[in-house]
């Protein structure tokens, strides 16, 4: 069986990651926006793990670990921020808080 | 011996003036009324004794210098606090504390409608003055006169000004027969006149500064005995620019042309202090300082010809001016630069033991007749202008009396002070130029007119306004009391002088002798000048019978015929009008220097500070405001725009990195 060559991995790696940043820059509920951060995020560790398999190195996959502790964290902050923001201005539209603005 | 502790002459009216000027408020007036003239009679005993002292010791040992303290010392210079006493200054100082305590004494009664506050500030300034003036006639140096003399002037701005919410005070214009109204200028406010009086004497002081500094630059010291004594080895073009400078400072504080403009608007004072200060004592500075540099003055024949000329004729000018004037103190002012003329006459021709003579009789007529008019001015509710006055003499018998003594002394009456000191110095004059004599006669000459003018006007005749002399009454006993002790001293005073054809001694030239023993020719033995007994005794008579005919002339216009003066006035209308508008000098003063000066303060005030500097500091913050208010807008609050940017941040990054 031939093994899937890794410039494929890097491909589609690439393709989610621009979903994710397109989805970070263009949609405007918050849910949404941290679901694409964390697409971006999944992204960048499946180009990890497709060059940790081409280089036979596990250093890539040690490094994938660490990015989804932090991913869960993040996570865990994005979405008390999220029930809070619902919370006090029952909205979770970004574009209705902006008050912080020069 | 009490001279080693002189000080406590100036000690003295300084701890009144903290007590007065830091408690007075609190203790009320009756504890200010007791401390200020009080402390301004010990120091006037202090001075008495210091007299008996000098008068003890032998004639060549009387100058005592008295160090208190080392004031400055750097490098080579040195100044100390130290303190002069001889025959000169102890004279000064008894006149200015014998008068100024008389003085003092008539404020409690003049000042008496005044505030608790107005009241204790008022003889705060008057002790403050006391001790200025001191600290000018007792100092050893010539820095420590400078300081006096600029602690005088800042006391004259502050009593000048004491009224300083008053405004302008517009005077009556004089309707002429043929029904003209010439307008009389305006006496400044009392705010105003101060801040004159302080400029003017400004450009005086400069001049006297650069005299000092000639002084300590040619001489290496600024110590009155070391100067003198060296004085005679340097060139005599130096001593006369030094002389010149210096007297420059005593034109602008002694009131002489061409800076003579002050003091006529410093009359808008409190009367005591035209009586103390405009009148007997600080604009007699110039006199004493001359007096005290005479060994300088003496090396400087030039110089003491431009004072005698500047003397002589300011004397004759400010006659003429106190011919039109309407207000009654006007015509003292003019009258005090009239006399301080007659004395820089004297200092100029030499005779500085005259000079200092008709200084000690001008204190004391001088001073009785700005009390006098003063006492007129309280009983009828500040009213100064003498032709709403009138029959007074019968309403204030004790002011009348007074004042005629005042004013026979300044007319020079035979017999009283001003006689002698004022035909003193018409002698030494004549012995000088007569030139000089004939322009000092014809002086005395306006001099009894004007004086017997406003006392005619003022006192004699009938009532003018009713309801003014309705209200018309004798001043208390604390206001007239000085006026009579004082029309003694003017009526008698001329004791301290009497001519040598007498056959009796000059005794205030033998009490300054020591002092001016340097000079050959002057001091008691030689005060009968080198005039024949003849002629002098007709320069005296001449000098009583213009006196005489001064008054005399007055009667005739202003008793006898009191329809004259009117028609000469329309008949020789621009001279009168000259007159009264005191040959223009003002105006022209205001057109040459403060109209220019108030634009340039403008121009610096609108077009250098508010528009130049301002606008600096001002663009330099709106563009800080601007650039941030722009800048500001890149915050947008909304996170899309943020991310957008962090990722044209990453792009631009790594585009870097990858074709760099």
């Amino acid at each position: 069986m031939t093994a899937v060559p890794t410039s494929w991995f890097l491909l589609l790696s690439a393709i989610l990651f621009v979903i994710g940043a397109g989805g970070v820059l263009l949609r405007r509920n918050v849910l949404i926006m941290l679901m694409s951060v964390e697409m971006m995020m999944n992204a960048v560790n499946l180009t990890f793990i497709a060059l940790s398999r081409h280089l036979s190195s596990l250093t890539g996959q040690i490094f994938v670990f660490m990015v989804m502790a932090v991913a869960a964290v993040e996570v865990a902050v994005g979405l008390a921020i999220l029930i809070e923001l619902n919370r006090l201005r029952a909205t979770t539209d970004v574009d209705d808080v902006s008050s912080l603005k020069g | 011996m009490i001279i080693q502790s002189i000080w406590l002459a100036i000690a003295f009216p300084l701890a009144g003036l903290l007590f007065n000027g830091l408690l007075g408020r609190r203790l009320g007036r009756g504890v200010v009324g007791i401390v200020g003239p009080g402390t301004v009679a010990l120091a006037f005993v202090v001075g008495l004794f210091a007299g008996l002292d000098l008068l003890a010791l032998p004639a060549q040992d009387r100058a005592i210098v008295v160090t208190l303290w080392n004031w400055i010392s750097v490098g080579s210079f040195r100044a100390g606090m130290s303190l002069l006493a001889d025959p000169l200054s102890v004279l000064m100082v008894l006149v200015v504390t014998g008068v100024g305590f008389l003085i003092h004494v008539y404020s409690i009664g003049y000042m008496e409608h005044e505030e608790d506050r107005l009241y204790a500030r008022f003889f705060t300034f008057l002790n403050l003055f006391i001790v200025s003036m001191l600290i000018l006639v007792l100092a050893d140096n010539y820095l420590l006169m400078y300081v006096g003399w600029e602690l005088v002037g800042v006391c004259s701005y502050l009593l000048i000004g004491f009224w300083f919410r008053r405004g302008d005070d517009p005077q009556d214009p004089v309707r002429l027969k043929d029904g003209e109204l010439v307008p009389v200028p305006a006496n400044l406010n009392p705010a105003d006149s101060g801040k004159k009086a302080f400029i003017v004497n400004r450009v005086g002081d400069f001049g006297f500064a650069l005299g000092v500094f000639l002084i300590w630059t040619t001489f290496g010291t600024l110590n009155f005995a070391d100067v003198f004594g060296a004085a005679p080895e340097i060139a005599s073009g130096t001593v006369t620019v030094i002389t010149l400078l210096l007297f420059v400072g005593a034109v602008g504080k002694s009131a002489q042309l061409p800076l003579y403009v002050w003091l006529p608007d410093a009359m808008a004072g409190p009367t005591p202090v035209s009586a103390l200060i405009h009148a007997a004592t600080m604009v007699t500075a110039g006199v004493y300082m001359v007096a005290r540099s005479h060994a300088l003055y003496a090396l400087a024949p030039t110089t003491s010809l431009v004072v005698a000329l500047v003397g002589v004729i300011t004397a004759l000018y400010a006659a003429t001016i106190a011919l039109v004037q309407t207000d009654l103190k006007r015509v003292l002012a003019y009258s005090t630069i009239s006399q301080l003329g007659y004395m820089f006459l004297a200092v100029g021709v030499g005779a500085y033991a005259s000079g200092m003579f008709h200084l000690t009789t001008h204190a004391f007529f001088k001073a009785l007749l700005f009390l006098a008019a003063g006492s007129v001015m309280h009983a009828l509710g500040d009213v100064i202008d003498i032709r709403r006055m009138g029959g007074l003499r019968q309403k204030m018998p004790r002011t009348y009396w007074t004042f005629v003594i005042g004013a026979l002394a300044l007319a020079g009456f035979p017999l009283t002070s001003g006689f002698f000191s004022k035909d003193e110095i018409l002698a030494k004059a004549f012995e000088f130029s007569p030139i000089l004599w004939a322009l000092g006669l014809l002086t005395a000459l306006l001099t009894g007119f004007y004086t017997f003018r406003a006392l005619f006007v003022a006192f004699w005749g009938s009532a003018r306004d009713q309801e003014l002399f309705d209200h018309a009454h004798e001043s208390p006993g604390v206001m007239t009391w000085p006026l009579i002790l004082l029309a003694g001293l003017a009526l008698f005073g001329g004791i301290l002088g009497l001519p040598q054809i007498l056959g009796v001694d000059h005794a205030l030239a033998g009490w300054l002798h020591p002092a001016f023993a340097d000079l050959e020719g002057e001091g008691a033995e030689a005060i009968h000048h080198g005039l024949s007994a003849g002629l002098e005794w007709g320069l005296l008579g001449l000098s009583s019978v213009i006196a005489l005919l001064g008054i005399g002339l007055a009667y005739w216009f202003y008793v006898a015929n009191p329809g004259w003066p009117a028609d000469l006035a329309v008949r020789f209308k621009s001279v009168f009008k000259l007159l009264v508008n005191k040959y223009y000098v003002d105006d022209l003063y205001d057109l040459l220097f403060v109209d220019p000066g108030k634009a340039l303060a403008r121009f610096c005030a609108q077009g250098i500070d508010n528009a130049a500097i301002d606008g600096i500091i001002d663009g330099g913050a709106r563009l800080i405001v601007q650039g941030g208010a722009w800048l500001g807008r890149l915050q947008t609050g909304f996170i899309r725009h943020y991310a957008l940017a962090m990722f044209l941040g990453v792009i631009v990054v790594v585009a870097y990195f990858f074709l760099r």
